[in-house]
C-alpha cells in the first residue's frame, strides 16, 4: 500500500515539534532561494539537504518514496522537454528543483497535524475578517484538498479496477468522465455531510 | 425525549421538466426512544431522515424538532440532532481519525486539553483508541461507521438519525455498528434495510410511495413490509 501525500506520520523528532508557522515560512523561504538552485551540483547539494531532512525527521524510506513517486511520470516528462529544448543541464536543475520543493512540502505535512497546520493559517489569516473573510473556511478549503487527494486517488483505483474487470482499454475519456462524475458525486455528498456536522454555524 | 413532528408534510421535486413527489400528506408526532424507518429504494425514507436535521425542507406542511420549525431554525436544529450517512467516506473530513472526531468540536469553543479528552474518550467508546493517528481512509468499512458514529455523539446531540447504517457493511461489521447504536443514551431514529436492527426498537414506520402506510411495533411492520412485497 502507498501512503499518500498529507498522511501524518507520529513522532517527536525536531522536525515534529518545530512550530507549524515556522515550517511554512521555511517552505516559503525554500521556494524563494530555490532561484539560487541554477546548477547541476547545487541541485545535488539541495537534495542532499532534503534526504538529511528527512532523516532528522524520521520518516521511514518508503513512506518518503511514496511522496515523489506519484510525480515520476511529470518528472520524465518535464525533464525530456527540458533535455530537448534546454539542454541536459537545465533538464537536472528543472526536474531537481521542482522535485526538492514537492519533497519539502510533503515533509511539512508528514511531521505536522492537519489540525495544528489549520489553526496556524486560521490564526495567519485572522486580519482578513475585517475584509469579510472568513479565515475557518479557508482552513476548512485546505483541509479539505489535503482529504480529497485520498478520496480522488481511491476512486482512481476503483475506477480502473472497474475497466479492467470489464475489460474496457484504458483511455483519457473512459477514465476521465467517470471519475469526473463520481468526484461531484462525492463533493456533493460530502457538502451535505459538512452541512450536517454543522458547518456553517 | 425530543418530539419531532410532521404536520401535513408533502415533498417534491422537479428534474428534467419532471416533478416527482417523494412524500405525502405525512402527519405524525415521534417521541419514542427508538424509532425505526423501512420501506422499498425510493420510497422516501431518506429524504424523511434528511427533514429530521432540516437538510431538506418540506414543500409543503411543517417539521417541527422540540418546537422548532425546520424552515427556520436550521441551524438550532442541527446542534441537537445528529446525522449519520450511509457511505461514510462522504462525512469524514479530516484525514486522520483523532482529527475527524475532533472537528465536529469546533463550534463547540473548548480547549486543547478538554477537546483532547473528549475525543480520546469518545475513540475508546467506539473501539477506536488504538487508530487515533490512523489516516481515516484506510480503516475498514465498520471503522469508518464507527468513526461516522463517534464523531457525531462527541457532539453529543439529543437524537440521532441514522440514513441506512448497515448497508454497506459485512455482517462482522454490521454486528459491531448494531451493537454500538444499540448502547447508545440518545435517541434514535434509523432509516433501514437491516431488519434485525430493529428488534428491540419500540415504533417503527414503513414508507411506501411516499406515505407511511404503517406504523406499529417491530414484528407487525415488518410482517407488514414483507407482505407488500410478497
Amino acid at each position: 500500500m502507498t501512503a499518500p501525500l498529507g498522511l501524518y506520520v507520529p513522532g517527536d523528532s525536531v522536525l515534529h515539534r518545530l512550530p507549524p508557522g515556522a515550517k511554512l515560512l521555511g517552505l516559503i523561504a525554500a521556494a524563494v532561494v530555490s532561484h539560487w538552485i541554477s546548477t547541476p551540483a547545487r541541485v545535488g547539494a539541495a537534495v542532499a539537504l532534503v534526504v538529511l531532512l528527512f532523516a532528522a525527521a524520521r520518516i521511514p524510506a518508503r513512506v518518503a518514496f511514496d511522496q515523489v513517486r506519484g510525480l515520476l511520470l511529470l518528472v520524465v516528462v518535464l525533464g525530456a522537454f527540458q533535455w530537448i529544448v534546454a539542454g541536459p543541464s537545465k533538464a537536472v536543475v528543472v526536474v531537481g528543483v521542482l522535485a526538492v520543493l514537492i519533497a519539502l512540502a510533503s515533509l511539512v505535512t508528514l511531521t505536522t497535524r492537519t489540525t495544528d497546520l489549520l489553526e496556524t493559517v486560521v490564526r495567519t489569516c485572522g486580519p482578513l475578517r475585517r475584509t469579510g473573510v472568513d479565515p475557518e473556511r479557508i482552513g476548512l478549503m485546505l483541509a479539505l484538498g489535503i482529504r480529497s487527494v485520498s478520496v480522488v486517488a481511491g476512486l482512481a483505483g476503483e475506477i480502473r479496477e472497474a475497466q479492467l474487470a470489464r475489460g474496457v482499454r484504458p483511455g483519457v475519456r473512459t477514465f476521465a468522465v467517470p471519475l469526473l462524475v463520481r468526484s461531484l458525486r462525492h463533493a456533493d455528498a460530502l457538502g451535505e455531510a459538512l452541512v450536517a456536522r454543522g458547518v456553517d454555524d | 425525549m425530543t418530539t419531532i413532528e410532521f404536520n401535513g408534510v408533502s415533498h417534491s421535486y422537479t428534474t428534467a421538466g419532471t416533478t416527482k413527489q417523494v412524500l405525502r400528506d405525512i402527519d405524525l408526532c415521534l417521541d419514542e426512544r427508538r424509532v425505526g424507518v423501512i420501506g422499498a429504494n425510493g420510497s422516501g425514507k431518506s429524504t424523511f431522515a434528511r427533514m429530521l436535521n432540516a437538510l431538506v425542507v418540506p414543500t409543503s406542511g411543517r417539521v417541527r424538532v422540540d418546537g422548532l420549525d425546520t424552515a427556520r431554525e436550521a441551524r438550532a436544529i442541527r446542534r441537537r440532532v445528529g446525522f449519520c450517512f450511509t457511505n461514510p467516506d462522504s462525512q469524514i473530513v479530516m484525514p486522520t481519525v483523532a482529527e475527524d472526531v475532533a472537528f465536529s468540536l469546533r463550534r463547540h469553543r473548548l480547549g486543547r486539553t478538554e477537546t483532547a479528552a473528549r475525543v480520546a474518550a469518545t475513540l475508546a467508546a467506539y473501539g477506536l483508541a488504538g487508530h487515533a493517528d490512523h489516516p481515516a481512509h484506510l480503516l475498514s468499512g465498520g471503522q469508518k461507521q464507527l468513526l461516522a458514529l463517534a464523531a457525531v455523539m462527541v457532539t453529543e446531540p439529543d437524537l440521532l438519525v441514522l440514513d441506512e447504517p448497515t448497508t454497506l457493511l459485512d455482517l462482522p461489521n454490521s454486528r459491531r455498528v448494531r451493537a454500538a447504536i444499540s448502547a447508545l443514551d440518545a435517541q434514535v431514529v434509523a432509516i433501514t434495510h437491516d431488519l434485525d436492527l430493529l428488534a428491540d426498537f419500540d415504533r417503527v414506520l414503513v414508507v411506501h410511495e411516499g406515505r407511511i402506510c404503517y406504523d406499529s411495533t417491530p414484528a407487525d411492520a415488518i410482517a407488514h413490509y414483507k407482505k407488500l412485497w410478497r
